[in-house]
């Protein structure tokens, strides 16, 4: 069994270790700073952390005028206020004048679990990847979010970041984090399974039940949302008989409109896409949420099989 | 104190200034004339009397930050920033058009433009996160954000006012101007603000009322904000919209139309 981790958890040691050698770090959250973690750099720094209570858009316009100043600000909340709630503060105090504000939104998805749809994320992907200078990164386990914090501090520019609630497995054989880059993480040319966050697990799990049965699915995971690796997706699209698309998010505007974007321009396949389809999520412990949206190992593999046939 | 010569100066340039901004919207063929005008008094004493900035270093770190929340009266900005030496002249004949540096609001790519701005009620929680920035690394430059009245009913403002006070930002300065008039009408009968000081006082803020036309008196409200320790301040400024030609006066059409080229001419002898 791999090592289980809070993606949160990491974020805020990562954000520490960071804020000990970057003074031009600043950290801002909207009275969630227990859930997101940040509460461990305003431990640490309390000089360079500011709680805004509840109001993401002071929050969020309030970064920009950080950032224009040269800090490079990293702020949290739950995804669905950060990239809801104060959608035009992002667009046009953030992103339109391309600040280094780095927006790392957690409790993402379903698995947000037990507080229902109010507070479940499923559209974030699609709101923040619209936004012209925005780079969206969705890191699948612990370790991933460690090196997408690093990269988005030594980026110039604004980020949003999307992290999870509940522990994540880390997930092996990654190689190198590059953003704009997707990583292999198994070789096959019968079908390609593209995957991002939380459902890389479960794409992993699959492919390893599928090999089983003799089909050989080539697993790409996409941290790298935008910019986005259009070349492993044609690669793909090429090599293999078509994509299956596994994402916590709704199927409109997310990682599945990313791949049906490129290959419908230059190669067009067959994509299946799973995720949420066009409905709210509800109340449910997180694994139950999956199943009950067909999200799972078990559901990838019936899908792939269905593609195949 | 300033001196007569002093107040004499800036009213001049204050009309230069005014003259500028009509011919850059007639020429344009859009824009907002009304606020630029009100706004005109309150902001070139801020950038010819008070403001610490260097044209030729735009980015000199200990700079006094400006912001224009009220994005639309971008004319006004433009037309200060090219008399003060960020720009060419000749950019001015350019507002509006494909390519130019000067956009219909407030973008970056205009030298001395630090934030873009245009969609109401984020610019006082912009200066707000500078203002911040400047605690951080313990400088004592200051942050002036220009604000409209109709600007002030977004929600985002108030949320922004109560961080303010409660972060004791002290070395924030908020100009509204207060010339009564928005898109549809008089304020009072859009979305009222009374009692507006009232309410900027119980968010914590000290309020500083005046003629925002009297050349005396914004200066001594600029020099007042700055004594103040403990809570930032905002200058309400009772103004006139379309102020300094006598048929944009308190016109609400005036607030998103361009003169024609004769109402330009006539503006322009009134401004003479």
């Amino acid at each position: 069994m791999s090592e289980m981790l809070y993606q949160r958890d990491v974020y805020g040691k990562t954000l520490v270790e960071l804020g000990k050698t970057n003074q031009s770090i600043v950290v801002l959250d909207a009275d969630l700073s227990s859930s997101t973690r940040t509460g461990l750099f305003a431990k640490e720094f309390p000089d360079r952390f500011f709680n805004f209570g509840v109001a993401e858009q002071n929050m969020i316009a309030s970064a920009a005028g950080l950032a224009a100043c040269g800090k490079t600000v990293f702020l949290s909340t739950f995804a669905i206020f950060a990239s809801g709630r104060a959608w035009d503060q992002v667009r046009n105090s953030v992103c339109y004048s391309n600040l280094n504000v780095k927006i790392v939104a957690t409790h993402a998805g379903i698995t947000v679990g037990p507080d229902g749809a109010s507070h479940q994320a499923i559209e974030d992907i699609a709101l923040m990847r619209v936004i012209p200078n925005m780079s969206v990164i969705v890191p699948c386990d612990g370790p991933q979010t460690q090196e997408a914090i690093i990269a988005a501090a030594a980026a110039k520019g604004p980020f949003y970041i999307r992290l999870g609630r509940v522990k994540t497995a880390t997930v092996e054989g990654k190689g190198e984090f590059k953003i704009g880059k997707g990583q292999l993480l198994s070789e096959g040319n019968d079908l390609t399974i593209v995957a991002c966050g939380i459902m890389v697990n479960e794409a992993q799990s699959a492919v390893k039940n599928l090999q089983k049965e003799g089909i050989k699915a080539r697993l790409i995971n996409i941290h790298s949302i935008r910019p986005f690796d259009k070349e492993i997706i044609l690669k793909a699209a090429k090599e293999t008989r078509g994509i299956l698309v596994c994402e916590e998010h709704s199927v409109i505007g997310g990682l599945a409109s990313c791949v049906d974007e490129v290959v419908a321009e230059a190669h067009p396949v067959r994509v299946i896409r799973m995720g949420i389809k066009n409905k709210f999520g509800q109340s449910g412990e997180p694994a139950d949420l999956l199943k009950e949206y067909g999200l799972t190992s078990v559901d990838i593999e019936k899908a792939a099989k269905a593609l195949l046939q | 104190m300033a001196s007569e010569t002093q107040i004499q100066e800036l009213e001049a340039k204050a009309k230069e200034i005014r003259r500028s901004i009509i011919q850059m919207i007639a020429k344009a063929g859009s824009g907002h004339p009304g606020g630029s005008l009100s706004s005109a008094d309150l902001i070139t004493a801020l950038f010819y009397s008070v403001l610490k900035h260097d044209p030729k270093n735009p980015n000199w770190p200990d700079r006094d930050r400006f912001h224009m929340s009220k994005g639309h009266c971008a004319p006004l900005w433009y037309a200060i920033l090219a008399d003060r030496g960020y720009f060419p002249k000749d950019k001015l004949m350019t507002l509006r058009k494909v390519g130019s540096i000067l956009q219909g609001h407030p973008d970056p790519r205009t030298p001395g433009v630090e934030v873009a701005s245009g969609s109401l009620g984020q610019g006082l929680s912009v200066g707000l996160g500078m203002s911040l920035a400047a605690r951080i690394d313990k400088k004592d430059w200051r942050v002036y954000v220009l604000l409209g009245d109709g600007e002030i009913q977004e929600g985002n403002i108030w949320e922004a006012a109560m961080a303010a006070a409660h972060f004791k930002a002290d070395n924030l300065c908020a100009i509204l101007d207060y010339n009564g008039f928005q898109i549809d009408g008089k304020v009072c009968n859009v979305m009222e603000l009374e009692p507006l000081a009232a309410k900027w006082s119980a968010f914590g803020w000290h309020t500083i009322e005046i003629n925002g036309h009297n050349m005396k008196e914004i200066l001594g409200a600029y020099d007042e904000a700055k004594k103040i320790k403990g809570k930032p301040v905002i200058i309400i400024a009772h103004t006139v919209k379309g102020k300094g030609v006598s048929f944009m006066e308190n016109v609400c059409d005036f607030h998103g139309k361009a003169p024609t080229q004769e109402e330009a001419e006539r503006a322009l002898k009134e401004l003479a």
